[in-house]
């Protein structure tokens, strides 16, 4: 009964190559996103920070339609992506993966903002004066100070990634063995008689991803914590 | 070496500085809000000013007429920062090898054991930042300062936000660095007994603007610093006599006469500045016997300020250009009948100077 078949092991499949893609490809992005809104001050920065939020806010659906509209293959960066660098998002997994990544973009900036936010300037300032260039004071200076907030950010944008339902299927689809994720594929089974077991099994195996991730970034963060902070 | 004239205006408060060093340690003094921390900042680079020129060793690290702007990190000046700032994520060791990764290798005028056993930190070196007290923070600032190669160290304030043992503790450390690395010294401070102590020249800040600016015995004491009653202190130069003495004292020698101090101050000839504070010294018209204070100074009488209140300032001139206050009475002013011109005699007990925080002058 708790076996899976091999459909529903195909949707874990999907679920996991998709998360992991879309936190692995936005991370760098979101690293370099959230120091620019802590760090920098330039015209427009109200209107980026309200963008890079925009997934968070919207609904779903909308996102999915408009990368739909932006990325399709008939549209024009879909189009451009495809035939300059073999890219396709349309109706593949690597759409899903672009879907799940906006919308756990938000959540994984505002992580690693806070804690940008909460290393001292005057420790940037300090390797300023020891001769460091300003992009060695970001490696080995504030990066490493707010890793804790990287890996939460990581985290909350891998677990958004798998959960991800109304823009990947809006963009995508539902096409097994491609597009069609853990969610997707509950959403299918509960459209079809006799669906609820395998819908009960899936639901399971979420939840079961979904605290291993939560652990895991609490083991990260105390353990990163403890680094710095041996006394505390 | 160092040549400062800048200004910059920051919301409602507006500095104009310009001084300049020949080398040796810079006193920069003044109350918080004086301006003398953004000064640090302007020539660290850390802060621009709005017009002006700071030259450094002939370089000219900033300079508004010709567009010039060096960053901060090409500037090579060791900052100390007041709370120390220490890297939490990396160890002693690697705290103070920081500098080292970024300073070119053939330059290399400062080694790193001589600074570790003169900062009295090798047992520090594997441990981290959050596990040092205050004053070991402080020592390891100071050494990955210095190890940075700095062509000037900037000291922010660094020993405020320590008590007085640790102060007393770190003071001749300092002292030791500035012997030993010969390097020059900005150090920031609105304690008196440590710019007196360190300091061959002394800027004194108001208000974003220099109000003196001379040698510690000549700047220091002047009147016109406004400071509470109790922090007023004067700085006197000596040299510590031959006088033996079988009672613990040494005798110090001043064109003013003999200064007594407590316990022992180094072998004879040592130049040595005393901090006087204004509420522990008397005065009189003549040289007074039968009384226990030992020293006595005569001087001329510069100044005499009072108010309404009750308390009058008296500034001397001492033989040697050193100047001294006293704080005293409007009565007792009125009751000797003194003025400017008046040669006095300045009575100050032994008891009231501090031996531990007697300064010794740069070796020469």
């Amino acid at each position: 009964m708790f076996s899976l078949s091999p459909e529903e092991w195909t949707a874990v499949g999907v679920s996991l190559k998709v998360a992991l893609v879309a936190t692995t490809v936005s991370l760098p992005i979101g690293v370099f996103t959230a120091f620019v809104l802590a760090r920098w001050r330039f015209l427009g920065k109200t209107l980026l920070d309200g963008i890079v939020h925009l997934p968070l806010v919207l609904p779903p659906v909308v996102t999915g339609y408009v990368l739909l509209m932006s990325f399709g293959r008939h549209a024009p960066l879909g189009a451009f992506l495809a035939d300059h660098f073999g890219i396709v998002f349309a109706f593949r997994w690597t759409g899903a993966a672009l879907a799940s990544g906006v919308m756990g973009f938000p959540l994984m900036v505002r992580a690693i903002r806070l804690s940008i936010d909460a290393v001292d300037r005057r420790l940037e300032a300090a390797a300023g004066t020891l001769g460091a260039h300003p992009l060695w004071v970001f490696a080995v200076v504030t990066l490493p100070l707010a890793l804790p907030g990287v890996l939460v950010g990581a985290i909350l944008c891998f677990a958004k990634a798998l959960g991800e339902f109304g823009a990947t299927i809006t963009f995508v689809s539902n096409i097994p063995g491609q597009t069609q994720t853990i969610s997707a594929a509950i959403y299918t089974l509960t459209q079809v008689p006799n669906g609820d077991l395998g819908a009960l099994r899936l639901t399971l195996i979420s939840v079961a991803m979904a605290l291993t991730a939560l652990v895991a970034s609490e083991i990260l963060q105390r353990w990163t914590s403890k680094q710095y902070h041996p006394i505390e | 070496m160092i040549v400062v004239d800048v200004s910059l205006k920051f919301r409602s408060f507006e500095l104009a500085v310009a001084f300049s060093s020949e080398g040796g340690v810079v006193g920069l003094f003044g109350r918080s809000g004086s301006g003398k921390s953004l000064t640090l900042n302007l020539i660290a680079g850390l802060t621009r000013p709005d017009r002006g020129r700071i030259c450094l060793h002939g370089r000219p690290l900033v300079d508004t007429q010709a567009g010039i702007f060096v960053k901060s990190y090409r500037r090579r000046v060791g900052f100390v920062f007041q709370d120390a700032q220490l890297f939490p994520h990396l160890s002693v060791r690697h705290n103070l090898l920081f500098g080292r990764w970024f300073s070119p290798q053939g330059q290399r005028a400062i080694d790193f054991d001589s600074v570790i056993a003169t900062l009295g930190i090798e047992h520090l070196l594997d441990r981290a930042p959050a596990h040092l007290s205050g004053g070991e923070k402080q020592r390891v600032a100071i050494g990955r300062a210095l190890l940075s190669d700095p062509k000037i160290l900037l000291m922010d304030e660094p020993l405020a936000a320590l008590d007085l043992e640790r102060k007393l503790e770190i003071l001749p450390l300092i002292e030791n660095v500035r012997d030993e690395f010969q390097v020059p010294i900005i150090y920031v401070s609105h304690a008196l007994d440590e710019v007196a102590r360190l300091a061959s020249q002394v800027v004194v800040l108001n208000d974003g603007r220099v109000a003196a600016s001379g040698p510690p015995g000549q700047v220091l004491g002047k009147g016109d610093l406004g400071h509470d009653r109790f922090e007023r202190s004067s700085v006197l130069t000596a040299r510590v006599g031959d006088a033996k003495s079988d009672y613990g004292l040494t005798e110090l020698v001043h064109p003013a006469g003999r200064i007594w101090l407590s316990g022992l101050a180094g072998p004879p000839d040592r130049e040595l500045r005393v901090v006087v504070k204004a509420t522990d010294v008397a005065v009189a018209t003549i040289r007074p016997t039968h009384l226990s204070v030992r020293t006595v100074l005569s001087g001329t009488l510069r100044s005499i300020e009072t108010d309404d209140g009750a308390l009058a300032t008296l500034t001397m001139t001492l033989p040697g250009g050193d100047h001294l206050v006293a704080l005293t009475t409007r009565l007792s002013v009125q009751e000797l009948s003194l003025r400017c011109g008046d040669q006095v005699f300045a009575l100050i007990k032994t008891v009231a100077l501090d031996e531990r925080a007697v300064a010794t002058t740069r070796r020469r």
